[in-house]
Parts: structure tokens; sequence; C-alpha cells
């Protein structure tokens, strides 16, 4: 199976990147854009087929690793 | 004192902080993270500056799994003092050893400069050498320096006075360099065993390199 998560700054902490990237959009005369969050996408293969059991297992890799819960939230799809 | 110093792969102050703390009259250890035990008659820890692992998913994200780490966090839990300096900091809070975290900073350049940071608080094993409104000038050189904590969180840093230094301008005023909640350059642990700083304090040791202030503050961990 292959999960896939995506982490974000938690909303409410101001995301850097997403600025400076809103930023170049506005200069360049792309309108209508009202906010820009960046984040990152982690791709994992997993050896399981037990969509219950990957989710529970990347839910706790998130938790210990792949996220920083003081500053990020994270969402996870299995497929 | 014997200072241990902490080494992951990508770490490039280690030698540095051993100069630093050698030209003080302390001895130093330098620990390769694989180990998984300090050595037994040390005084102190220091999780040096640099960029360990490459700074890669966050910067201090996978060092702070290192072997050595869980050695340090139970030196921390029994009482002895820690020192993170940069990227030993961003450690120190992946790891869970201090509160909140390390962000880009809000301009997403690296910052390399002298800067000057007020003393906080000397009512803790670190800056007793100084004084509160105290101000120092000590370079910063960091890419994830912008310190975030909730609202929660800081007026808990307020109230224990775990904030020990703040960014400010030469007559210490605050300023926003990086975009750190509250111009926070630095905090400790609620025991006040464990320091964490962004300024690199080792590279303040002689005037003719621009500022001797670092000494000032690192001699006051010894006493």
């Amino acid at each position: 199976m292959t999960a896939i998560v995506n982490v974000f700054l938690k909303e409410g902490v101001l995301d850097p990147q997403g600025k400076a990237t809103h930023h170049a959009l506005d200069s360049l005369g792309f309108e209508g854009v009202k906010d820009v969050r960046i984040g990152k996408q982690i791709v994992l293969q997993l050896d399981t087929d037990d969509k219950a059991k990957a989710e529970a297992e990347v839910k706790e890799m998130c938790e210990t690793l792949l996220a920083n819960t003081v500053i990020e939230d994270y969402n996870i799809e299995i497929k | 004192m014997k200072v241990a110093v902490l080494r992951f792969p990508g770490t490039n102050c280690e030698f540095d902080t051993q100069y630093a703390f050698e030209k003080l009259g302390h001895e130093t250890e330098l620990v390769w993270h694989e180990n998984d035990t300090l050595p037994s008659d040390i005084d102190m820890v220091v999780v040096p500056g640099g960029f360990s692992y490459g700074d890669y998913l966050r910067s201090g994200a996978i060092a702070r799994f290192s072997p050595v780490m869980k050695a340090v966090t139970k030196y921390a839990n029994e009482g002895g003092k820690v020192l993170g300096i940069c990227n030993g900091f961003q450690i120190l809070t992946e790891a869970g050893l201090l509160p909140g975290a390390l962000k880009r900073n809000n301009n997403l350049h690296f910052i390399s400069k002298h800067q000057t940071l007020r003393v906080e608080n000397t009512d803790n094993a670190f800056l007793n050498q100084c004084e509160t409104g105290e101000v120092l000038n000590i370079p910063i050189a960091h890419a994830d320096g912008n310190y975030y904590i909730d609202d929660e969180g800081l007026e808990k840093l307020e109230a224990n006075g775990q904030i020990l230094v703040r960014y400010c301008d030469e007559d210490g005023n605050r300023v926003v360099v990086n975009g750190s909640v509250t111009s926070i350059a630095g905090v400790c642990n609620e025991k006040k065993n464990v320091f964490g700083l962004m300024p690199h304090p080792e590279r303040a040791l002689e005037s003719i390199l621009g500022s001797e202030d670092g000494m000032k503050m690192l001699k006051g961990f010894g006493a």
C-alpha cells in the first residue's frame, strides 16, 4: 500500500514560504489568491495490505518523526 | 568542569565549542552521536551548532533520535546541565527537552551577522555572570531560528522566567531579527538546567573578532 502524508504548518502559525510565494504571485499579476500555504508531501510504500494497520502505523510515524506537532498538522491518505 | 561536546554527522561547531570551554579552563571531550552513554565524570553536555543530518525533514528532527540523545535526556532529567547552541537548540526542542519549535526565518534568508541580545533573566545556572537588562554582542548564523510557541506556552515561559535572551538593539529595545515570538533568542526548561539559544557565544571570544561577550556568557556556565 502507499501512504501519502501531507505536513503543513498549523493554522495561525505564520508560514514564511507561503507568504513569500503569495507575494510573488501577486507581483506576477495572478489576482484572487487569498492565501498560500506551503507544506511537504511524504510518500511511503508500505509492506502491508491491511488499511487500518497501515493508517495506525503511519499516524505513529507522524507523531514520532514526520511532523513536529508543536507547529505542524498532518493528514494521511492510504491507497 | 568537564564538558561533553556532542558530534553528529553534519555538526560543524564542535571544535569552536571545545576551544571556548578550554579557553575558560575547562576540560572537554567530544562524544560521537552513536555512543549510547555519556562520560561518567562530566558536569555539562553541549549540543553544538551545525547542520546535523543536513537539516533533512526539519532541523534537528533526525539527530534527536541518535543513541546519544537518550543518554542526554536521562542526564537532563536527572538535573544535569545541557546547553544547545543553534542547531543544538533545534535538536533540544525536537527532543522535547525545551519548549517551542524553530521555524524558517520570516525573511527566508540565512542570517549571519553580529547581533545584540538583551539578558532577560539571570536566575539560572547559565547567565549568572550577567546582569538583567545587559546587552551582549553575539553572532547569529541560522536559517531556522524563528522561535514559535503558542500563547499559553509563552505565558508559562514568562511566568517561570524561562526566557533568557531576546534580540535587541544597542539600547536593549526588542528588534525583529527572524520573526521569533516576542524576539526570543534563547529559552531554558522549567527546571532551568537545559538552555538553548540560536546565537553563538563560542564565536565571540576575542575582541579582534568583533566581540568577547561570548566569554562572559559562557563563564557563567561553569560557575
